[in-house]
């Protein structure tokens, strides 16, 4: 350097932007910008005593018998992916929002949104699926609706499906965020991040020695198991887009609570964590499609535990945390060398880094 | 995957603070270069199993953080063109110019993309040929190799509908500027030890010597940066100033020449406007001779008026190390990662989006009774 005392730093930073008069992509993130959307818009306009609850799915009283009602929209680029597809997705993922209500799953709605020129294979493959799929998960689809829109106005097909479950009548506990409390014990089904990672990997055309394949699939066994074997569950939670950080914080805030995990008792896949770590990808954000997380008591921890290892889709569940009093509002998280760092919710995506 | 499970072992990390607490008898100051190593500090929370007389302070090696708002801005007024497909690494989308980012942009129809790689971009130009693609070259010195290959093999394919904006900064320089300021704080440094796989470390011996400093080359996982930091004490205890490499596993002494190569037929040393810093000579890259015919700058002319500037963000302070992030009164109260004031509340490997998403919000450590082997 020519001159030992240059150069002059002069402190500069830009004005803030003004991000809240269009919708950007983040807004469907799952993160702080969706629940922004949801309180700023949909809440003032909807709110009602069962919409408050902010649960997976709605529950209905209805002639005595207690009903669960979900919705969700499925819009995924490739629309075929390793371990599944959109058809799968839109099955399961309703089902597993009713199973997150303590619901039997019973009856499913479609909606297709089909661009003009999808191929007729394409679409037969998706129905396929889907029919499978409800065939697994023992539900019927009752009703459905087709659209077709222009070509370039779609990404292919979008399908929303609606749900309905029946909670049983011996199922007595109110199962939701409501329930969770300090001394509960969190469980999640298996390990994190295949389905988001087994996505990005087709569309970023990363190969890995063994391909990562996406963990969709109807969880209702597992909770069906659970409330058989009658264990006290507080809460259900599918850990969806967002991943489990995403949920746990959901809850943590909602019930203004402390959730603390051990990043040790957290299983991810070799080859997912490897992915992540190349693309600067946390999977505790990373999207799951077959995994959730109980909440139950400490003292019927060991007995929820023992059920779901008998069910295939939560054979590898894991005890990861406990929930305490302070400080509310928080994940914290024991990392591996055993410093502490807050697990915070994202703003929008998560965002590859450049180095 | 061995080398993670390695390198983030819980009793080999209480080794290593073992002998960092044994060595240490002073107050010492390190800063760490690289953003990806703030990362890690911060993620694994690392500072937890240090003794109190160590304090980090996080430097000016996050690109997405140095890049000047002019750039942005620029950056933005490309990607709005109908004619252009403007790609860049993700966390550059959400760096806020003086009025948009890339993501706005994005939001009101701009064809902007994220890729993993430059050749992505020129592999788009190439299936793409009636747009003009656009990369954003932004990064240090790990970055440059790839981006120089993506000029040169637009050269060499004469592919014409593809260039580069290029903002490529370089370490010693800065590293120069900040021990040459009167308020310098930092006593030694982690030098980051992407940059030096590419680099090699002999441009780092003159820097040393005259600011009579240790420079320990050091890599990115929690065990790496504990090594590097007990190396880095050691030498302050012991009153030696050099350079030590750490990251032996990757780095040789003469870096990788063949990427060298590459990088010197590309691009000439320039002087750079840093965000935060200010202008720094001979501290970046720009393209040169028959490469220039690429730079996006001369293709894309750019007529903006000068960028606005907020007084209340301190992040010049906080890329020289002088300040943390908590020390800012606008930090996680009126600067969050929804509504950054300045760059380094964006990018992941930001320090304050770093301090914000990993609980660092207080001048204290988040849960100190979980923390077993913490000692502060």
């Amino acid at each position: 350097m020519a001159d030992a005392k240059t150069p002059a730093f002069n402190l500069n930073c830009p004005v803030p932007r003004v991000a809240d008069d269009r919708i950007v992509l983040a807004h469907g993130g799952g993160g702080r910008l969706t629940h922004q959307l949801i309180e700023k818009i949909f809440i003032p306009a909807f709110s009602n005593s069962m919409l408050d609850q902010r649960h997976d799915g709605a529950v209905l009283e209805v002639n005595g018998s207690r009903l669960a009602f979900t919705t969700d929209s499925f819009v995924v680029r490739p629309l075929i992916f390793p371990g599944g597809d959109i058809g799968d997705l839109a099955v399961n993922g309703t089902v597993n929002d009713l199973a997150m209500c303590g619901a039997r799953p019973l009856y499913l709605s479609a909606g297709f949104i089909l661009e003009e020129g999808l191929e007729m294979d394409t679409l037969r493959t998706v129905v396929n699926s889907m029919q499978k799929a409800a065939a697994k998960a023992g539900v019927h689809l009752v009703t459905g609706d087709t659209k077709v829109v222009d070509k370039g106005k779609g990404d292919g097909i979008f399908v929303n499906t609606s749900g309905i479950g029946v909670i049983e009548a011996n199922v007595k506990a109110t199962i939701g965020p409501a329930s969770v409390q300090p001394g509960d014990v969190v469980i999640i089904s298996g390990d994190l991040g295949r389905h988001g990672i087994a996505i990005l990997s087709v569309r970023e055309g990363l190969e890995f020695e063994s391909p990562i394949l996406s963990d969709t699939a109807s969880v209702w066994p597992s909770v069906e198991a659970l409330l058989n074997a009658g264990i006290e569950i507080h809460c259900l939670r599918d850990l969806t887009r967002g991943g489990l950080a995403t949920t746990l914080n959901e809850i943590a805030a909602d019930r203004n609570v402390c959730i603390k995990l051990e990043e040790t008792l957290i299983s991810v896949d070799e080859t997912v964590q490897s992915a992540c770590e190349i693309l600067g990808l946390d999977p505790l954000y990373v999207a799951n499609e077959g995994r959730f997380a109980v909440f139950v008591p400490a003292a019927q921890a060991d007995a929820a535990l023992e059920v779901m290892k008998k069910v295939p889709v939560s054979q590898s569940s894991v005890r990861i945390g406990k929930v305490e009093e302070t400080p509310g509002r928080t994940v914290v998280l024991q990392s591996r060398i055993g410093g502490n760092r807050v697990v915070d919710m994202l703003s929008g995506e998560q965002l590859p880094r450049i180095c | 995957m061995k080398f993670l499970s390695e390198y983030r072992d819980q009793k080999a990390a209480e080794q290593l603070a073992a002998a960092i607490r044994r060595k240490t008898t002073r107050p010492w100051t390190i800063m760490e270069i690289c953003g990806g190593q703030t990362h890690t500090i911060v993620k694994s929370g690392l500072e937890d199993l240090l003794p109190r007389e160590i304090t980090l302070v996080h430097g000016p090696g996050c690109p997405v953080c140095v890049t000047p708002i002019e750039l942005i801005d620029k950056a933005v007024a490309i990607a709005q063109r109908p004619e252009v497909i403007f790609c860049s690494f993700g966390d550059m989308l959400r760096v806020p110019g003086s009025s948009k980012s890339l993501f706005d942009v994005k939001a009101e129809g701009a064809d902007v993309r994220i890729v993993y790689s430059p050749l992505d971009a020129l592999k788009l130009a190439r299936t793409n040929p009636s747009r003009q693609v656009v990369f954003f070259a932004v990064g240090f010195e790990t970055t440059a190799p790839a981006n120089a290959m993506a000029a040169w093999q637009a050269d060499h394919d004469g592919i014409e509908n593809f260039s580069l904006l290029v903002s490529h900064v370089l370490v010693p320089p800065a590293m120069e500027a900040l021990l040459s300021s009167d308020n310098c704080v930092v006593q030694g440094f982690l030098a980051a030890g992407h940059v030096c796989t590419v680099m090699g470390f002999e441009e780092y011996f003159p820097i040393a010597a005259k600011y009579e400093v240790p420079i320990v080359v050091t890599g990115f996982e929690p065990l790496d940066i504990l090594d590097g930091i007990l190396m880095t004490v050691a030498q302050l205890e012991e009153g030696r100033h050099e350079v030590e490499n750490q990251y032996a596993r990757a780095v040789r002494r003469e870096g990788n020449r063949p990427a060298q190569k590459t990088i010197a037929e590309v691009f000439e040393i320039t002087p750079r406007e840093w965000r935060g810093l200010g202008e720094i000579p001979a501290s970046g890259f720009q393209l040169r001779g028959r490469f220039q015919k690429y730079d996006a700058n001369r293709r894309f002319p750019f007529t903006g008026t000068p960028a606005h500037e907020s007084p209340e963000c301190i992040s010049g302070l906080i890329l020289q190390g002088i300040k943390k992030p908590h020390d800012c009164p606008a930090f996680a109260v009126k600067c969050t990662p929804e509504n950054p004031l300045g760059a380094p509340m964006v990018s992941s490997e930001g320090a304050c989006a770093a301090y914000y998403h990993y609980g660092r919000r207080q001048n204290t450590s988040v849960q100190p009774e979980l923390s077993s082997p913490a000692s502060r």
